[in-house]
């Protein structure tokens, strides 16, 4: 492969998840904005969620570079 | 209707999906030395890539706007759009198809039929083919400007110029394997942007359980047996118990059969990414790849529509717009969006819609390409250039596609369901087209008169029985009628389609074989040794393990159809 997919998709999946988590916390407070979901903060939930998907990108591709089966 | 309001952080996620999109596509341009680099990849692409590539392509916004949509109108129903029509005629790509693909070396799905069958078979296909990817991407482009018009009021010229711009920019600089490694993050983020919807609204709604009860509700209140909207199989006794207006029969035979065959097996635009693996048994793993994920699509794109039209009538139709007394389904993705993201988790789901309206389009745009480059340009307009020039034309052409796309954009705006107008286009084009492979690939005896003769009567029985049948409701026009006198009316717009499609397979298929044996062959065996079934040495995998073997994935994954076909019976 010329270039291993898994390495832009990992950050930006790493960037996106920072960038929910962090408005996420900023914003908890704000109950008008969560009481419609149910108290849930699905900001915060799912940026963690897209973080470790991109970390867990990260890993994979970092591997298959190590790796010396080529 | 009410506007959607987006924030800093939201523009923020978008911004950062240009970037990204934009940089592997500049990241790739300095492997773009050749004409085969530029619309075949290079033949390098691994299997997992191309898979994801290949359902991404397929993952426009017709896909998930279009079936969210028909999920509201028609209910479970929907799912035979994956679980009879797309898994099958998937696997029968695979196993049965690819190895010809591939191992001809044809360039493109027109290049195949040239070596097949003649010159005018492959014209023929490669113009109609090259007309309506065009007219797909414009379709894709239209349904997303409007889209963004409506919900954020974002002007409509702008998405336009935008969406164009960027996706012109990135297959310019990296050609197909740009579109392609895209096409993979737009998978990725198109899936992840639109789980949480589907959870969140499923929680609102009260669970499963309280959604089939709703929707049994929303059955009956339109004059249907309670389980219409909840069950795929069990009303399709008679085509006038059911929303959707099909009987089994059509629903097997138009859908699963002619459409999807026609679409899933011979149209370029999901058959290039197979051909762009990096090798024979990577290509024919390609599909049968694509078709895991595939078969989930149901939850992530059906359901919202479900969630949404249930939610519309708990709250005595406060949910969807309401044009003409009728709940405008288009809108049911955009309004669940608008309903369950805050800020923040919107700019995602937005930008995964954004993602499968940049795939739907870059792949028609990457099709047409080649198409046009090898096919028509090479073939009929300046044959015996050098490779430079035609790489320098691909780069024009991504050009003009581009354009012309922007054209249809703005030509596309009359039908209440998108998805019906594509279906449409499909079974004037692909239906007949079927026939033309299964009898060329299984059928040595098949000609090229027979073949290119076989495809124009198709396609003319396609728009002849358009033009003298019509959908209960609806107006001469698009819709079908305009040849004067309507011989038949049908339930709806889809049972029109697949009728359309089985007509046009029929003739297609009678008229080859008759115009075949009153023709002399124009191939000989020798000449046919890759391209025909029975004159090709047969594949051994007896050294692949088993999960790689794709006659084993293929079996794990149509008994997997089978299962959730039962689930929903």
């Amino acid at each position: 492969m010329k270039l291993d997919i898994r390495m832009p998709m990992g950050v930006m999946f790493v960037i996106v998840g920072l960038i929910l988590v962090v408005y996420g916390a900023m914003t908890g407070s704000d109950v008008e904005t969560y009481r419609r979901l149910l108290g849930m903060n699905i900001n915060l939930v799912w940026g963690l969620v897209l973080f470790l998907i991109g970390a867990a990108m990260l890993v994979l591709a970092r591997r298959a570079m190590k790796s010396p089966s080529k | 209707m009410p506007r959607i309001e987006l924030h800093a952080v939201d523009y923020l996620i978008l911004s950062v999906y240009f970037v990204f999109v934009l940089g592997i596509g500049w990241a790739l341009r300095r492997y773009v030395k050749t004409g085969e680099d530029f619309f075949l990849s290079g033949r390098s692409i691994p299997a997992w890539v191309a898979g994801l590539a290949f359902i991404s392509a397929n993952l426009g916004a017709q896909e998930v706007i279009g079936m969210s949509a028909s999920g509201a109108k028609y209910g479970i129903m929907t799912s035979h759009f994956y679980w009879v029509g797309a898994i099958p005629a998937m696997v029968f790509l695979a196993i049965f198809m690819m190895p010809f693909y591939y191992g001809s070396r044809a360039r493109s799905v027109p290049e195949y039929l040239k070596l097949r069958f003649d010159e005018k078979t492959r014209g023929f296909n490669a113009i109609s083919f090259a007309v309506m990817t065009v007219f797909s991407s414009g379709i894709s482009m239209y349904a997303l400007a409007k889209f963004f018009e409506i919900l954020l009021g974002w002007n409509f010229h702008f998405s336009v110029f935008i969406s164009g711009v960027i996706v012109l920019a990135y297959i310019f600089l990296g050609g197909l394997t740009s579109a392609i490694y895209n096409e993979v993050l737009q998978f990725f983020l198109i899936v992840l942007g639109l789980l949480p919807l589907v959870l969140l609204g499923l929680r609102d709604v009260g669970g499963w359980h309280e959604l089939i009860r709703k929707l049994s509700e929303v059955a009956v209140s339109k004059g249907f047996a309670p389980g219409t909207m909840t069950q795929s199989w069990a009303h399709t006794g008679s085509a006038a118990s059911n929303p959707l207006g099909v009987e089994w029969f059509g629903v097997v035979f138009g859908l699963g059969f002619v459409l999807s065959f026609g679409y899933w097996c011979t149209d370029f635009l999901v058959v290039q990414r197979a051909m762009a693996a990096n090798s024979m048994l990577a290509a024919r793993r390609t599909p049968l790849i694509a078709a895991i994920p595939k078969m989930l699509f149901p939850a992530l794109v059906i359901l919202p529509g479900l969630i949404a039209i249930s939610m519309h009538y708990k709250t005595k139709g406060m949910f969807l717009p309401v044009e003409n007394g009728q709940p405008n389904y288009n809108m049911a993705m955009p309004m669940m969006l608008g309903r369950y993201y805050p800020a923040g988790m919107l700019g995602l789901g937005l930008t995964a819609l954004m993602a499968s309206f940049m795939s739907g389009m870059a792949g028609n745009v990457t099709a047409f390409n080649t198409v046009w480059t090898y096919d028509i340009y090479q073939s009929y307009i300046r044959p015996g250039q050098s490779d430079k020039h035609y790489l320098w034309m691909g780069h024009m052409t991504t050009v003009v596609g581009i354009l012309l796309s922007v054209a249809c954009a703005y030509a596309a705006t009359r039908f209440n369901n998108i998805l019906d107008l594509l279906q449409l286009v499909f079974a004037f084009v692909n239906a007949p087209l079927f026939a033309t492979f299964m009898l060329g690939m299984f059928w040595r005896r098949a000609t090229g008169h027979g073949a290119f003769f076989g495809l124009l009567g198709g396609t003319i029985t396609a728009a002849i029985h358009h033009g003298l049948t019509l959908p209960t409701g609806t107006q001469v026009g698009i819709h079908g009628g305009w040849l004067g006198t309507i011989v038949h009316q049908y339930p709806s717009d889809m049972a029109q389609n697949f009728w359309t499609a089985i007509f046009a397979w029929t003739v297609c298929f009678v008229v080859t074989i008759v115009i075949s044996l009153a023709t002399v062959r124009n191939k000989t065996d020798e000449q046919l040794k890759g391209l025909v079934y029975s004159l090709t040495p047969k594949i051994k995998d007896r050294d692949v393990p088993w999960h790689k073997q794709p006659a084993t994935l293929g079996i794990i994954v149509v008994a997997a159809a089978v299962v959730l076909n039962i689930i929903f019976w």
